[in-house]
């Protein structure tokens, strides 16, 4: 029993070791990432801007149509349900309150977030991965070419431009959803409903949730980089690190968002 | 067919003589690596000739793609030296590593081409990434490399749109596209039939014929390397047996070696208890 236990200790250790190894990495990553952005030019590797274009159009354009169907869906959610609990009270129309407070600051960028991680970041761990295996990355290096200049660092550019705009867009779309169900169930003019929102939300409400989208961005992209990167053996390792990758990068997601949402609620 | 079956075919071999004078492309000395605490080259010595045709040797397992990987930088080594072109490649810069590796080639075992372009695209990659050509002047680049290893016509086909000999030939075209000094080949006829693999040991040795570099091979086939070597270097479980010409190696009374040419493998482990340690240390 003693010997199981001392056992189990090793592992978990060693499980901590590997995480906080995988940190490291993705600090590394981060900052090489850095480098070539800045220094590319002067070593003759530059950060291809057409590989950065088409990440970009991959990771934000081509992902127009499921976000705007999520969002326009979870607006009107928010709509019924912010409805059905303020009847309670007999206070229906502070629903606006409701829908312009939490979209901008919570909705927009954890429901992007979240599609961004399932949709771009599952394909960059299975991108990399396969790679990897194929020995296209050592193709890569022996031939002189910087894997992470070629490869992380157009995606991490489009990812940090790419994950704020689409939750830009993504907030949008949900106060119209829910602007259409309000006008629907309590007859809100659409004038009223944006004169009302005008004066809820402010512009460091925008940012708030715009800053916290760059992060989401930046940590899909470094969690999916790693654990594609961490691929061992055939399509069966590809497979088990992409899903890795979405479930990390969630949980990465979430927790950020409880930290954001702790420390602005109180200063 | 017995080994000692295979005849000389192909381009006549330029006469030993004449390459001993020759000075060294790779000087590898008291090479030691290891993966994890495991030791997989034991104090390897080896130095590869200008323009020769050098075949690395020796059963699955016996540390041939270790070698290769180290010789290439990919693999760093625990100690000892990989001189290549006169340069220490582990002691270098990244810039001048950089720089060294646009005077090498690499054609890996199964091609490494990046499935998202085509194979023109793939050939022209290292022209587009170390040069400032045109991309016309790239293009015409690529094509004429396509066609020595006689892929001309396929430009536009997806690397998942080929068959194995030809992802081995656009390998090949991407690894010399450079007109690199020296050609490193892992495995070029794994995976082959006969025919194909006899076909891409002729191109290995019209390249020579026709580019001058130097070429390091790594294969478990005897015949492919009876064919195309200069000289042969075997290696067995980390450690060079000898390093010699293809009528050398041939006439060698090393017991290992003779099991190697004969096929003659070590019997196959069937215990479980020492297959699993074997794994278990391989995984460390
Ligand atoms: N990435 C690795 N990690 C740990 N051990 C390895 C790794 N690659 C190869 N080995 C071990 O090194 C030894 C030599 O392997 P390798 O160089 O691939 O031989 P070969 O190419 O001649 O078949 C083998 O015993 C193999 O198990
Ligand atoms: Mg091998």
């Amino acid at each position: 029993m003693r010997q199981r236990f001392a056992d189990y200790m090793d592992r978990a250790g060693r499980s901590t070791i590997d995480a906080m190894a995988e940190f490291g990495l993705g600090a590394v990553l981060l900052w090489q990432s850095l480098f070539w952005i800045v220094m590319g030019h002067r070593r003759a590797q530059p950060v291809r801007i057409n590989a950065t274009f088409e990440r970009c159009v991959e990771v934000g354009i081509q992902a127009l149509p499921i976000i705007t169907l999520m969002s326009v869906t979870i607006g009107i959610m928010l709509a019924i349900q912010g409805i059905y609990s303020l009847r309670v009270f007999g206070a229906e129309d502070q629903v606006v309150l409701g829908v312009g407070m939490s979209v901008p600051r919570e909705f927009g960028p954890l429901i992007t977030g979240i599609l961004v991680a399932g949709r771009t970041g599952s394909s960059l761990a299975a991108r990399i991965g396969t790679m990897k295996i194929n020995q296209e990355l050592d193709a890569l290096m022996v031939m002189g070419v910087n894997p992470i200049r070629f490869i992380v660092t157009p995606a991490l550019i489009a990812m940090t431009i790419m994950v704020p705009a689409l939750t830009f867009w993504s907030e949008i779309v949900m106060l119209i959803g829910a602007g259409w169900y309000i006008g629907l169930d309590l007859g809100m003019s659409w004038a009223a409903y944006i004169d009302r929102l005008r004066e809820i939300v402010t512009v460091d409400d925008v940012l708030h949730g715009l800053k916290k989208a760059t992060l989401f961005g930046i940590f899909i992209t470094l969690v999916g980089v790693i654990n594609g990167a961490l691929v061992k053996g055939g399509a069966e390792g590809v497979g088990k690190m992409t899903t890795r990758s979405v479930v990390l990068s969630i949980c990465a997601i979430i927790v950020t968002d409880m930290i954001f949402a702790f420390v602005a609620t109180r200063s | 067919m017995s080994a000692t079956a295979v005849v000389h075919e192909g381009p006549a071999r330029t006469p030993d003589l004449e390459l001993v004078a020759m000075p060294s492309v790779i000087e590898v000395i008291d090479l030691v690596t290891h993966y994890g605490s495991r030791e997989i080259l034991h104090k390897i010595s080896l130095n590869v000739r200008q323009g020769e045709i050098m075949v690395i040797m020796g059963g699955s397992g016996s540390g041939k793609s270790t070698l290769l990987n180290t010789l290439l930088g990919l693999v760093r080594p625990t100690s000892g030296i990989v001189r290549i072109l006169g340069e220490d490649l582990n002691a270098i810069s990244d810039v001048e590593r950089t720089r060294l590796r646009q005077k090498t080639g690499v054609a890996f075992q199964g091609g490494a081409l990046f499935s998202s372009l085509n194979v023109l695209e793939n050939i022209m990659l290292p022209l587009r990434e170390h040069t400032k050509l045109d991309v016309q002047t790239m293009r015409i680049m690529a094509r004429l490399k396509m066609q020595v290893v006689n892929l001309a016509g396929f430009e536009n086909l997806m690397p998942s749109e080929l068959s194995g000999g030809m992802i081995k030939r656009a390998a090949l075209a991407r690894a010399v596209v450079m007109d690199p000094r020296i050609l490193f080949c892992d495995e070029p006829s794994a995976g082959l039939d006969p025919v194909v693999s006899s076909a891409i040991d002729d191109l290995i040795l019209t390249m020579r014929e026709a580019m001058g570099m130097s070429i390091v091979v790594v294969t478990h086939e005897l015949e492919s390397a009876f064919k195309i070597a200069d000289r042969i270097c075997v290696l067995d479980k980390g450690n060079i047996l000898m390093v010699g010409s293809v009528e050398e190696v041939r006439g060698s009374s090393n017991e290992r070696i003779q099991n190697l040419l004969n096929r003659r493998t070590e019997a196959e482990i069937l215990d479980p208890d020492e297959y699993l340690k074997r794994l278990t240390a391989a995984n460390d």
